[in-house]
């Protein structure tokens, strides 16, 4: 007998009595008009850096003069213009070893934790947001929702094969529970969020 | 005879070993308390709080109640996601297949992200005796990796380290200054350190948090980000998993990512939690299912739950005995009171110390984001390990007494009295460390004169 229906078998044998999924299904949200503020907040506490810009051009302009060099700077987002830009998929993301900047666009914010969905749709390269040194997402503010609850019902998970929830830039306490940012991933991270004035 | 096993120091031995240095072990005890309060705060900002503990633990009874079909199911979509599934029936043979896999592509550079179930199956061990080198590439794993120790924590792994302490292997194995300890410091040179592995290595390992039958998709948390590093620069992406770790939909990713990080640091959610659906062209993607003792677990009616563990660490953080005796005091891969609950059910007779290694204050239970009933699943570990003889005789003759005493109320009464008459009259001898083990490391309390059950008889009102 193969290890897949032993084990198949001794699960079905030993399995405890049938107990149902649970029936609730709605917690508690944060209302509509709170959910900006809520997750700039949330976002600011996981050591994001975050700016309300009325349309997405600002962003090539706040690039433009804090970052000299454009040629590290890859941007993926439409309408930005600054920066060099992916129009292909790259294989290998070693490519970006040496990178500085990645603009990349987020299409779901969750105002309770500062989270924001990222899916190989809006990536050249899986790897991107996180072997930059600093990643700068953009977000619309109307794809603000809530709760982590709200952001799976919007989302379709298995529609790409690869999408990730980001939080800041990445961190570590594992040497004396002292707070570092920047370990593997980036080490700085700006959320641009797009708000028509 | 008894059936108790002498031949690694017991906890209590090991746990009085970590006491000697009290410096540390009090820094120990703060750091991980530290913890335990930001839990507590992030906890209390959702309203919703006890109510997602109910609702992820009757989740995770659901997937108990029908895990052979979930993972029927689970495997059917992850093939047609095309993802290899591999299935271990035990830690050798988990190990064999991420072996084969490993020379199928030539061997070549490995990395290796958090995975308590690689641990479990000691599988950095078992490829070294292949002449096989992995790199761990979480911080806390790498530290503990150079220091050729295993993890103190399941989420904190080098918590058992002081700086100074990584300073020094961090200068002797990647240069930094002699002398040096500043966390910034040392996390900027690991960082470099471990960009170079990214960079070359050719296959990635990683652990699995959640995987969702529905979909055929995996997730992975990290604060880090070294799992992503890892596998998206690798041709090759190997995901291990324990069997339990399957849910059914992936709208219950949404209860579970709330509970985790809160549960675990405080944090409302991790750096990064990454979905894996498909390999990225080019890339092959495994998937091993491994059994290792779990479907017998599940058959063990006062113990089965405690497969609903999510490994947040919460219990281990809050445990006062953990705090203060160290995760190597446990001497299994899962350390503190879910380790206690989970290594008996792996080897009875090595690991027959580990559940009277906790007062059952019941601290774990209340915190644990998927309500297990720690506490109770270590006291009922007591009284299969003292019916099957493989308990120390010190702590069975103890818990014959105790059983006698507590299933009668006379008896208890006159316990209570004449323990408490004892300590008051003669506290030298509850206090002498000697003869009483529980008082090694402590003072004993001042005994009350009387017991609430005294005070109630005098002071009821008079018309009851
Ligand atoms: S037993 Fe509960 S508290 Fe302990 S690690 Fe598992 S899920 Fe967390």
């Amino acid at each position: 007998m193969s290890s897949r229906e032993k084990i198949l078998q001794q699960v079905k044998a030993n399995k405890p009595p049938m107990s149902p999924l649970p029936t609730q299904t709605t917690f508690a949200s944060i209302p509509p008009e709170e959910r900006l503020t809520a997750f700039i907040k949330s976002n600011e506490n996981a050591g994001g850096i975050v700016c309300l810009v009325p349309d997405v051009a600002i962003i090539g302009n706040y690039l433009k003069v804090n970052f000299t060099s454009p040629e590290r700077i890859l941007n993926t987002v439409q309408g930005v213009g600054f920066g060099l830009e992916a129009d292909a998929p790259i294989t290998d993301g070693r490519a970006f070893g040496n990178l500085e900047i990645a603009v990349v666009e987020s299409l779901l914010g969750v105002a309770e934790n500062g989270a924001a969905w990222v899916t190989e749709d809006n990536l050249p390269t899986r790897v991107l947001p996180f072997i930059c040194e600093h990643l700068a997402l953009v977000i619309h503010a109307d794809n603000i929702v809530g709760t982590m609850h709200e952001a799976y019902a919007a989302l379709n998970v298995a529609a790409t094969g690869y999408g990730t929830f980001i939080a800041g830039p990445s961190r570590t306490a594992d040497i004396e529970q002292s707070l570092v940012i920047g370990a593997h991933g980036p080490k700085r991270m700006h959320v641009f969020i797009v708000q028509p004035f | 005879m008894s059936k108790a096993h002498n031949s690694v120091p017991d906890h209590a031995e090991a746990a009085a070993k970590f006491l000697q240095d009290q410096e540390r072990a009090n820094w120990h005890d703060k750091a991980l308390w530290f913890n335990r309060q930001k839990r507590d705060v992030s906890a209390n900002l959702i309203p919703d709080w006890e109510l997602l503990r109910e609702t992820a633990s009757q989740i995770k009874d659901n997937v108990l109640a029908n895990l052979d079909e979930y993972l029927v199911q689970f495997e059917q979509n992850a093939l047609q996601n095309g993802i290899h599934v591999h299935w271990a029936a035990d830690a050798a043979e988990h190990n064999e297949i991420v072996l084969q896999i490993i020379q199928e592509h030539g061997v070549g550079k490995l990395v290796k992200s958090k995975s308590m179930l690689t641990e479990e199956c000691h599988l950095n061990e078992f490829l070294a005796t292949q002449g096989i080198d992995i790199i761990d590439t979480d911080l806390g794993e790498r530290i503990v990796q150079l220091a050729k120790e295993p993890p103190s924590h399941i989420v904190l792994p080098s918590i058992h380290k002081r700086k100074e302490e990584v300073g020094e292997l961090f200068h002797q194995h990647l240069g930094t200054e002699k002398g040096a300890s500043d966390p910034a410091y040392l996390t900027e040179a690991a960082r470099v350190h471990l960009r170079e592995k990214f960079l070359t290595a050719d296959i990635a390992i990683t652990g699995v948090n959640f995987a969702i039958a529905e979909t055929g998709g995996f997730v992975v948390c990290t604060n880090e980000g070294n799992a992503d590093m890892g596998v998206h620069l690798a041709k090759v992406h190997i995901a291990c998993m324990g069997i339990e770790k399957i849910i059914p939909k992936a709208e219950h990713l949404g209860v579970f990512l709330r509970l985790l990080a809160r549960s675990a640091t405080g944090q409302p959610i991790t750096t990064y939690s990454s979905h894996f659906h498909r390999p990225r062209a080019g890339q092959e993607m495994h998937l091993v299912l491994v059994d290792n003792g779990r479907s017998a677990h599940l058959g063990r009616k006062d113990f089965y739950n405690s497969l609903k563990c999510i490994r947040c660490g919460a219990c281990i953080n809050t445990c006062p005995v953990y705090r203060r005796s160290g995760g190597h005091s446990y001497h299994y891969a899962i350390s503190g009171p879910i380790g206690a609950i989970l290594a008996p059910n792996r080897d009875m007779r090595e690991y027959a110390d580990l559940p009277f290694a906790s007062t059952l204050c019941g601290s774990c239970s209340n915190v644990c984001p998927v309500k297990i009933d720690i506490h109770n699943q270590l006291y009922q570990w007591r009284q299969v390990l003292a019916a099957e003889d493989y308990v120390p005789k010190t702590k069975k003759d103890g818990i014959q007494v105790m059983a006698k005493v507590l299933s009668s109320p006379t008896l208890y009464r006159v316990a209570g009295k004449s323990g408490r008459l004892m300590m008051r009259l003669l506290p030298g001898l509850a206090n002498n460390k000697a003869l009483n083990p529980w008082a090694r490391q402590r003072e004993m309390p001042q005994p009350p004169k009387e017991t609430f059950r005294d005070w109630y008889k005098k002071n009821r009102p008079k018309d009851e």
